[in-house]
């Protein structure tokens, strides 16, 4: 194993296509006969996977000047590097992925969920009230802008005293391009009633914010769309999230009120949270 | 199943908590925040001090305080003690009156309020009416007599405050008798001043604004003397034996009226402009004081030329030929003169003058040749510069407060030997336990030491850094230097000086070493100063050294402050604290971090660009580090010089305003300047407003490694811990970013006998990156009995014991978000606690607190102190970092209250409540500093029927529907509740209400959180809420 370099140019804007870019790799490095998976560097420093012309095409035109290739064994890939780790924080894991094999493999043509990059999703449908959304998103990379701003603002609420003006916080700006807007989960004027699992109700819009900001490695935000029309039906998930539900006690009776427990297990968050880096 | 786990209720535990932490708001140090109005019994010997947030505080010995609060938070206008009582009135801007008193209960005195009372005119008349511009509590201690702005003069009997309506002198009255061309001209005036005549309970004298004077019989019902002033009046005062009276006027001048029974209507025995001829200011009070010798004392306030000297606050004291006009930094409030009060003694005599001035106190002893001023115990103004920082230091050792006190008291040599004149009353508290030093750095560059052992917060010594350098100011230039000849004989009184004269002096960081009187300064312009006590005067060189926190970045260019200019060759310092190396930081960055080592004779520093180690033994710079990230722009061109210079730029602004507004026209009454002061409030208001009016909406986004000043060093630390393996341990440095990285570097320190001749030698050994990137706001190592480790040189004192260094050590970093514990030397997260993912409050301050049990004496232990962004403090138990209690403290409000908070080593704190006022509070069930004191009652009797009219008056306010029930004082102080910093702490049962509310509903919360720890993340208690 170890790490092996090679430098070779391609054309910027006629790269050609990727079944062809494969063998040239697969040449280059003689290793015709392993099945590889090929990632990049994207802008970002995240590595995401090259398997198509598309990807392929936006690598190569995204690359400055440099693009990095990064070819790994397909059997080897740990999937959950793509993404969800940053080239300029994980030097030591990117040594690793440096390796050269040899085998064929089936052409794939459309990548599997796991080769996707996973940046939100819905979860704990089966728990939560039909008018309430619980957002997960992973913010891979450093670089990539969570991307929404909070306001204060009121929110009516049903009590035993019939409709009441409650003070609320809600979503008032999605930035362009940002995480947030990207994954259509969340929109202007949603209410945001948990944080992590914890209840914003009387905490005030910096408490919000710094919530929010401190579980950005994996914010988990419960909202109220403002848009209800898009709500999910019960047990007919939306095939558009990527299946991320973490809920795995479904013996966990609940009912739908706004207190629903939080419902993932804690070891699961603390792997979610990125250790410490400890130079000696 | 982790997170089915609920830890159970350790009623040990609990119980031990109760015994440990209890919190208290004890005691506000320092001088009251905008006084309106002050007030002295010579019987009690006590001063009184209203304030424009309602507030009314009584002093008398040291240790001798009372503290009240107005429900209504209105502005104190007169606070008048009721003769021979141990009750006071105070008259606030709303036209209310309060009947306060002082009673004895549980072994001690306290304030309270017993009844207030509007004064109501019939229906459909204006207002000005019933508007109450004098009072005068009559000697007879029944009634009050109140004029009015309609003239009349309404009484008032106590301690009711029912209207004897059919005592009440009419303006028509009066007029009556006064000839007809002088009562045309002027009709309809308010009532200036009343005043009881010395000898004759029966005889009022009355003062109507336009000038007329009556002198009233009481038991006649009509005017007996007439005296026709033509000036506008300000106030009148009796001579001692009632045979004249002297009145001072809007045009500066005072005149003398003669009291006899066989004129009527007398002429003036004399009319003086003091400071004429030209057109002077008003003369707003006058005492006319009799001697033995028989040249009076005539004591005036104002009454300055207007042209030349009409923006001086002063108050002139004319004694035969003396004549001294004290010229005070700030408005003059009010000032009262003591003098015998003995009703047998045949003159004044007076012996001291005491002048409530906006920002300060000044007491001038008058029976010193020279009138030197008296150095007050307590009522100090912390803010005489704005204070940039404070460092406390417990449990000072008696060898070292004897030499402060020394180098403080050649400083006080001016001062006045006089005792403190205004002495009433029993300070019974028990004696401090130990004694406390706070030091205060301030934006002239001064360091200030105030004795915090007690109640009364006292200054011992000022030490100045100023002298080192060279400034604009030449420190020779002051005001003092007038010729013997100038007229008006002005003196400057009084410390206030906000202005500093270049900010780059102010003081930002301190540190004291207690044992070896080493203390570390640093300031704005990246000035590092390490000093040594010297009892005796000196003159020598300050060594200087650079530390370049740049050395390997290039290209940038610093676009803030230049560093200070330093004197060449020795400079002369006084006794105390002298300098003798000057560290100067590259780029001159304002210091953010400051640690000292006496032991090692190291020193080292942080700014925003990166920090250094300095042996100032060896007097050489050991290493510097630079931790900026090199897109950091902002931090590199000195953005928080931009921000200081913006604010200065304000202020001197606002300065100019308030200067062109002070000298506008002045207004009625007691109020005075009061509008001026409103308008410039609302302007200050209306402006800061303006720069706040961002748009109510937060941008949510992660901390990245480029943001801005996260090279900032927020704290620096010394230990001598096992950094590299775990069988050797070595001397290290840890410093902690904004950015959440915490660098520790080895340090060689050469054994004593070689110190001189090997150099210190330092090498990086570790970097720790914490993740959620939060500012790092305290690094802390504990040693194998999971004890914080002892301070330099405390074990050479045999102070501590010495710290386990067989059990394995372990790191404690606290950022603004999570603190968190690592095992040494291998840095592996241990546990910790998220505090802002939780609960979204950030860590503004922490420091390890030891807490003794007041129930045994031999139980104590090691907890963190936390005081978060919203104000709220926390007690977390270490080593487990789990939450022990929380309390409510600051309103989130109140940034700077946050920012100034200082913890002590044993569980007490402080914080401004105002530029002027530290609020001490505690949350020890041991260390508890707070007033307790005893004013002894007059005779008891009087009081009886007092108690009984007051039940009748009750009802009878009630059915008006004031709906108050004044025997319920709980219920109001709860309702004042909101305003804790001037809530009625003296008063023990408010207290236990309040700390079991707090117990109660805090508590609960606390358990909860406690139960929510261990499993460590957001998981919520099952169906438990």
């Amino acid at each position: 194993f170890g790490a092996e370099f090679r430098r070779f140019s391609l054309d910027r804007y006629k790269p050609g296509k990727f079944e062809d870019f494969y063998k040239l790799i697969l040449h280059i490095h003689h290793i015709a006969n392993l099945e590889v998976m090929i990632g990049y560097a994207d802008v970002h420093g995240d590595l995401l996977p090259i398997n198509n012309d598309d990807n392929f095409f936006k690598a190569v035109s995204s690359a400055h000047p440099l693009l990095r290739v990064f070819i790994q064994r397909q059997d080897e890939v740990d999937y959950s590097n793509f993404g969800t780790n940053t080239l300029s924080r994980k030097k030591k894991a990117l040594v690793t992925l440096r390796n050269d094999n040899l085998r064929r493999r089936p052409h794939i043509n459309i990548s599997m969920p796991h080769d996707f990059r996973p940046v939100s999703s819905i979860i704990d449908v089966d728990i939560l009230p039909e008018t309430h959304r619980r957002v997960r998103l992973y913010r891979h990379g450093c670089e990539k802008p969570l991307g929404f701003y909070i306001r204060d603002g009121t929110s009516v609420r049903v009590t035993p005293h019939g409709l009441e003006k409650v003070p609320g916080i809600f979503i008032s700006r999605m930035v362009p391009g940002g995480l947030a807007e990207s994954t259509g989960l969340l929109a202007v004027n949603d209410e945001v009633l948990e944080v992590n699992g914890i209840e914003v109700a009387g905490k005030t819009l910096d408490q919000v914010t710094d919530m929010m900001i401190a579980n950005s490695h994996n914010l988990i935000i419960t909202v109220k769309p403002a848009n209800q029309r898009n709500n999910i039906i019960r047990s007919s998930r939306m095939s558009g999230s990527s299946g991320q539900s973490t809920d795995s006690t479904a013996s966990h009776h609940s009912l739908p009120t706004s207190h629903v427990l939080q419902n993932f297990h804690p070891d699961e968050m603390e792997s979610d949270e990125e250790a410490d880096i400890v130079i000696e | 199943m982790r997170r089915f786990l609920r830890p159970g209720h350790d009623p040990v535990r609990e119980r031990l908590k109760r015994d440990l932490f209890q919190f208290n708001k004890t005691v506000e140090h320092g001088f009251p925040h905008q006084p309106s109005a002050l007030g002295y019994s010579p019987f009690l010997r006590l001063m009184a001090i209203g304030t424009r947030s309602g507030a009314i505080k009584l002093y008398g010995a040291p240790g001798v305080e009372f503290m009240g609060l107005h429900e209504e938070n209105n502005t104190v206008m007169q606070i008048h003690f009721i003769p021979d009582q141990c009750q006071l009135v105070t008259l606030l801007d709303d036209n209310s009156l309060h009947l306060w008193s002082l009673k004895q209960h549980g072994g001690a005195s306290e304030l309270r309020e017993e009844h207030r009372f509007t004064l109501k005119g019939p229906p459909g008349s204006p207002p000005s009416a019933t508007q109450a511009t004098a009072v005068l509590p009559h000697s007879s201690r029944e009634v009050l007599y109140l004029g009015t702005e309609s003239g009349n003069i309404f009484v008032v009997e106590l301690p009711s405050f029912r209207v004897l309506e059919d005592r009440t002198i009419t303006s028509e009255a009066v007029l009556q008798r006064v000839p007809d061309d002088y009562c045309n001209r002027r009709s309809c005036e308010l009532v200036e001043a009343l005043r009881e005549h010395p000898k004759n309970p029966d005889q009022i004298l009355i003062g109507y604004s336009r000038g007329l004077i009556v002198l009233w019989d009481l038991q006649n019902n009509k005017a007996t003397h007439h005296f026709l002033g033509s000036q506008q009046l300000e106030n009148l005062y009796w001579q001692r034996d009632g045979s004249k009276f002297i009145s001072c006027h809007y045009d500066g001048s005072y005149t003398q009226w003669p009291v006899s029974s066989d004129n009527r209507q007398p002429e003036p025995l004399e009319n003086l402009v003091p400071y004429g001829p030209f057109p002077c200011k008003a003369i707003s009070k006058i005492y006319w004081q009799t001697t033995k010798n028989g040249l009076p004392y005539i004591i005036f306030q104002g009454g300055m030329p207007r042209a030349s000297y009409g923006d001086r606050h002063s108050i002139s004291v004319v004694h035969g030929s003396q004549q001294t006009a004290f010229d005070f930094t700030s408005r003059v409030i009010d000032f009262f003169i003591i003098f015998s009060s003995e009703p047998t003694a045949e003159f004044d005599d007076p012996s001291a003058m005491v002048v409530l001035a906006e920002e300060e106190l000044v007491v001038i002893d008058l029976k010193t040749a020279g009138w030197p001023a008296v150095h007050p115990p307590y009522l100090a103004s912390l803010h005489c510069s704005a204070i940039t920082c404070s460092h406390h230091v417990s449990n000072i050792p008696l060898k070292l407060w004897e030499r402060i006190i020394s180098a403080g008291s050649k400083q006080n040599i001016h001062y006045s030997n006089m005792p403190w004149p205004i002495d009433g009353g029993t300070n019974i508290a028990p004696d401090p336990p130990q004694r406390d030093l706070l030091l205060t750095g301030h934006e002239d560059g001064t360091v200030r030491f105030w004795d915090a052992s007690g109640v009364c917060l006292h200054l011992l010594y000022k030490l100045s850094t100023v002298r080192v350098f060279l400034t604009d100011a030449d420190p020779n230039d002051n005001m003092n230097t007038l010729g013997e000849d100038e007229w008006p004989p002005l003196r400057k009184v009084g410390t206030f000086d906000p202005y500093s004269d270049d900010p780059r002096l102010g003081i930002q960081k301190i540190y004291l070493c207690k044992y070896s009187g080493y203390l570390a300064v640093a300031g704005t312009a990246g000035q590092v100063l390490v000093m040594e006590l010297n009892d005796e005067d000196a003159e020598h060189v300050v060594d200087h050294a650079e530390a370049d926190l740049l050395q390997d970045q290039e290209g940038y260019r610093w676009k803030g402050h230049e560093k200070l200019k330093t004197r060449d060759g020795p400079v002369r310092f006084e006794a105390g604290f002298q300098p003798f190396v000057l560290v100067q930081c590259q780029p001159p960055a304002v210091v953010t971090s400051l640690a000292l080592h006496s032991e090692w004779k190291l020193v080292a520093f942080g700014t925003s660009h990166g920090f250094g180690l300095f042996d100032h033994q060896q007097k050489r710079l050991v290493f510097v580090k630079c931790t900026l990230h090199p897109s950091d722009q902002l931090a590199l061109e000195g953005p928080l010089s931009r921000v200081k210079s913006l604010k200065k730029s304000l202020r001197q602004s606002f300065r100019r305003i308030r200067r062109s507004r002070v000298s506008s026209r002045k207004r009625r009454g007691g109020g005075n300047a009061s509008e001026v002061q409103e308008a410039n409030a609302k302007f200050d208001q209306d402006a800061l407003q303006e720069m706040e009016l961002a748009p109510v909406q937060r941008k949510i986004e992660a901390r990245s490694a480029e943001d801005s000043f996260t090279g900032f060093v927020r704290t620096l630390y010394f230990a001598d811990t096992f950094l590299r393996d775990s069988s050797r341990h070595c001397p290290s440095l840890w410093a902690g970013t904004n950015g959440g990285t915490v660098y520790a570097f080895c340090l060689r320190v050469p054994p004593a006998e070689r110190r001189m001749d090997e150099p210190v030698r330092a090498e990086q050994a570790k970097e720790i990156q914490l993740m959620h990137r939060a500012p790092v706001v305290g690094i802390l190592v504990l040693d194998g009995r999971s004890t914080p480790l002892p301070e330099p040189l405390e074990v050479a004192h045999d102070l501590s014991k010495s710290p386990d260094m067989q059990g394995s050590h372990q790191l404690l970093v606290v950022s603004e978000e999570q603190f968190k514990v690592f095992t040494l030397p291998k840095v592996s997260s241990k546990l910790k606690l998220k505090l802002t993912a939780l609960e979204g409050c950030r860590v503004r301050k922490v420091t390890v607190a030891n807490f003794g049990s007041c129930k045994t004496d031999d139980y104590s232990e090691n907890d963190l102190a936390v005081l978060t962004n919203l104000g709220d403090i926390q007690i977390i138990s270490l080593p487990f970092l789990k939450l022990q209690i929380r309390y409510p403290c600051i309103r989130k409000e109140d940034v700077s209250g946050i920012a100034s908070c200082v913890f002590t080593k044993y569980g007490q704190g402080f914080y401004l409540i105002s530029p002027s006022e530290f609020e001490r509070f505690s949350l020890s069930t041991k260390w508890l500093v707070e007033p307790r004191c005893i004013v002894d009652m007059p005779e008891v009797t009087s009081n009886n029927h007092v108690h009984n009219k007051s039940g009748m008056e009750n009802t009878a306010r009630k059915s008006r529907g004031s709906g108050r029930s004044s025997g319920d004082y709980g219920e109001d102080e709860r309702k004042s509740g909101r305003l804790m910093e001037h809530a009625l702490l003296n008063d023990e049962k408010v207290l236990k209400e309040i700390q079991s509310t707090l117990e109660g509903g805090r508590g609960s919360y606390a358990e909860r959180n406690l139960a929510r720890s261990p499993l460590g993340h957001g998981l919520s208690n099952g169906g438990a809420d």
